[in-house]
């Protein structure tokens, strides 16, 4: 009985298990030194939630791209972020056209639609071109090699729109009609984070719809299954693929628009970093799992906005804010280390591949 | 016969040894030794000396950020090292040729740019770097390669405090030390009522000092630092830092950080409704009209410290002239002066050193330069008079308070009269 369970616990699992633990601890002791302390009120931990919440649907609707691609190609697709890059470039351009033109502050809804649709144009166009010209020649290629491609993609699109647009930071119009706040539920919202939250619900039910109700919604799910089989029942593999890649980029389009209406600045490497965060949001929630991207992005969104104040501020850690990003690749490492198939788990056949 | 080839293959390998052996750095004495048709004498400078042909230009090199968002503070000074070229097109009667690097604003910057300037043996001098954070990397390269450095633009106080490393021995500025400047944002905070404030930083050098010379200002005064905080340059969200800020009930905030970050902080801090009515205030890497675009209709209001041009030298207003003339638009960002000034102390001091080796062939002694450089006394510069402590701090710093007047970038024309955008305010 005892060489049976040492068998099964090698010396690194135990101290993989000592070293969870003991960040466990610290999150519990970190969390309850600043709430004993009652520093912020209420409200501020609300306020850190919706922001959180309103980061985490923007990362989210990008996670997806990665983890649908996944799904369908066993491949990361690194220059999701760049296809999410251009189309917030692409909102910038035809938000400061009807800003010039006085549309966007006296027809709100129409403005708002034709932005949407400028970014999603650009983001289809830009994800298609990728598929067809990056990946599809390199389908039966080992799986290193589209991977090493798709970084390679991601820094010519970078460098591209740098050429093209220079390497400065543009600034997003401001419409009138989204300054300030509402009140919901006796909270005090930002009209853009209601918007965000709002649109990205709308597109992720949207796209459930479309995965779970539709024909070639089935027919995605039959070619994430079994490529091969799939092919033998007729399904044309090839435009599934089309199919997935335009369904992602119109979703890395929209968000490229809700991410500039929050912060309002884009430049060339304006997809750089959340792209690795939607990453790592895909991979936190199961990559290849539609519902686990959605969840891992919110939950990355709200650990970002909420860990430094609840954790860090009570370990005594001054200016936790700056820790940030080290604290969402630190739940990178430690779900690869403990859950390496995510917390909802990767949802693949089991002939991967 | 025999013999003859063999010797002959003997000698030749020989001189493949000795031309291959490359000419090391750390023995300068060889440089000198170079059969130069004027015929210079051996060079006897601990640092080594540099020859500078006859019609061959003296190379000077610039490092500033000229790419990125921060692109604007360092195209600004190196437009004022070009005009200050165009003034003064040769020095000891030779032509210049002005050679750069980007240095990124980073760390990693200045070191690449640091490598590259450096492992070039012909360059005599260096103006820069912009920032702080790239000066730290790139001044050991510099010093290691006996190239006197001039930055214009840094500011973080430890660059040229009394205990600075040895290493730093060829570095120097233009730019005013932050004592000053966080001492001048402090005092006016306080003498404007403001009792409570909170500052943020960017964890980059510049930022953290300045952010802390304010801070041990302001409470020396008697006010309080209800937070510091810090964020992250390429930070978009900053909502829940600044709500985190907003707890601590401050009624001013110093954000002495860059162009990126600071228009973010800026923006989201008015969308907050604690804080909306909180007086903000940064520095001079943010006095740029490209801040007015990364901040929008919040940069309103916003507050500057930065170097008083009204304090400036008679010079300054022909100089605005020629820079208008030759870009086509108004200064950038507030370091071209000094840049301008840079590039001058830099020709004075090699004026003063080269040895005129006859024939149009001159030497640069490396030691002797960097020495006549900091021992720099009452020169009359754009932005005043320029005397070099023994630490290589050369400003005459004089440091303003602007008012953001509107938001419009077409608008800037920092305090060119009472009424312009930004408005001078203090003192």
């Amino acid at each position: 009985m005892l060489q049976n369970l040492r068998r099964r616990l090698s010396a690194t699992t135990v101290v993989m298990w000592i070293i969870g633990l003991l960040l466990l601890a610290m999150v519990f002791w970190g969390s309850f030194q600043t709430l004993v302390s009652g520093k912020y009120s209420g409200r501020v931990w609300l306020d850190l939630i919706v922001f959180g919440i309103a980061q985490g649907s923007v990362y989210a609707l990008i996670a997806l791209g990665y983890t649908m691609v996944y799904g369908i190609l066993r491949m990361i697709n690194f220059a999701h972020g760049e296809v999410f890059m251009s189309g917030a470039y692409m909102g910038y351009f035809v938000a400061t056209a009807l800003e010039n033109r006085g549309t966007l502050d006296s027809n709100l809804l129409l403005s708002l639609v034709l932005i949407v649709l400028g970014a999603v144009v650009t983001s289809v166009t830009i994800a298609v071109l990728l598929e067809r010209i990056a990946y599809r020649p390199l389908r039966r290629a080992p799986r290193l090699v589209p991977l090493i491609t798709a970084i390679g993609a991601s820094f010519f699109l970078q460098y591209t729109f740098r050429g093209f647009f220079g390497s400065g930071v543009k600034g997003y119009p401001e419409a009138e009609g989204l300054k300030g706040t509402i009140t919901l539920f006796g909270l005090q919202l930002l009209k853009t984070q209601v918007l965000v939250i709002v649109a990205a619900i709308i597109l992720l039910i949207a796209l459930y719809t479309f995965v779970q109700r539709t024909k070639t919604g089935k027919a995605m799910r039959a070619v994430s299954e079994d490529k091969d089989a799939a092919a033998l029942m007729g399904i044309n593999v090839d435009r599934i693929i089309v199919t997935t890649f335009i369904v992602g980029g119109s979703l890395a389009g929209a968000a490229g628009v809700l991410y500039s209406m929050l912060f309002r600045q884009v430049y060339f490497l304006t997809g750089f970093i959340p792209g690795l965060k939607a990453f790592t949001a895909a991979v936190l929630g199961g990559i290849g799992n539609i519902a686990g991207a959605t969840m891992g992005g919110l939950f990355l969104g709200v650990a970002e906005s909420l860990f430094p104040n609840l954790v860090l501020d009570g370990l005594g850690i001054p200016a936790p804010y700056q820790l940030k990003d080290a604290l969402a690749f630190l739940l990178l490492v430690l779900v690869l280390i403990f859950r390496p198939t995510g917390i909802l788990g990767e949802r693949l056949a089991t002939k991967k591949a | 016969m025999k013999k003859s080839i063999v010797l002959l293959s003997l000698l030749l390998v020989m001189a493949v040894i000795l031309t291959a052996c490359p000419a090391a750095p750390q023995q300068p004495q060889q440089q000198a030794q170079q059969p130069a048709a004027g015929q210079c004498p051996a060079c006897t400078d601990p640092k080594g000396c540099v020859t500078i042909g006859k019609d061959e230009p003296i190379r000077i090199a610039w490092m500033f950020v000229v790419e990125g968002p921060d692109a604007s503070l360092g195209t600004d000074t190196k437009r004022g090292v070009e005009i200050a070229k165009d003034d003064r097109p040769t020095i000891a009667g030779h032509p210049v040729e002005l050679i750069g690097e980007n240095e990124g604003c980073n760390a990693e910057g200045g070191q690449a740019a640091g490598t590259k300037i450096s492992s070039d043996p012909k360059v005599v001098a260096a103006v820069g770097t912009n920032c702080s954070s790239a000066a730290r990397a790139a001044i050991p390269l510099m010093c290691g390669a006996g190239i006197p450095m001039v930055s214009p633009s840094n500011t973080a106080p430890d660059l040229t405090a009394e205990d600075r490393p040895a290493e730093y021995w060829c570095y120097m500025r233009t730019a005013h030390n932050d004592r000053v400047q966080g001492a001048a944002m402090a005092k006016y905070a306080y003498e404007k009522g403001f009792r409570n404030a909170a500052t943020i930083h960017d964890g980059s050098l510049y930022a953290d000092k300045l952010q802390q010379v304010f801070a041990e200002e302001f409470k020396k005064l008697g006010g309080n630092i209800v937070a510091q905080e810090a964020t992250d340059p390429n930070e978009t969200n900053m909502g829940p830092m600044l709500t985190r800020i907003a707890a601590a009930k401050p009624d001013f905030i110093y954000l002495p950080i860059f162009i990126a970050a600071g228009g973010q902080v800026t923006s989201q801090a008015k969308q907050n409704p604690d804080l909306a009515n909180v007086q903000l205030a940064g520095a001079d890497g943010i006095f740029s009209p490209d801040f007015l675009k990364a901040a929008g209709d919040a940069a309103k209001g916003f507050l500057w410290s930065s170097p008083d041009f009204t304090a400036f030298g008679s010079g300054y207003a022909d100089f605005l002239k020629k820079h208008e003339a030759k870009y086509g638009e108004k200064v950038l960002a507030p370091f071209h002066a000094h840049a301008y000034d840079a590039y001058n102390l830099i020709a004075n001091a090699i004026e003063k050193v080269a040895v005129d080796c006859g024939g149009g062939v001159i030497q640069i002694p490396r030691q002797a330069l960097r020495d006549a450089m900091i021992s720099t006394k009452d020169m009359k510069g754009l932005t005043g008079n320029l005397t070099c402590t023994p630490t290589g701090d050369c400003a005459d710093p004089k440091i303003a308070v602007y008012e953001g007047v509107s938001a419009d970038p077409a608008t800037w024309n920092p305090g060119a009269d009472a009424n312009s955008n930004p408005r001078k305010i203090w003192p």
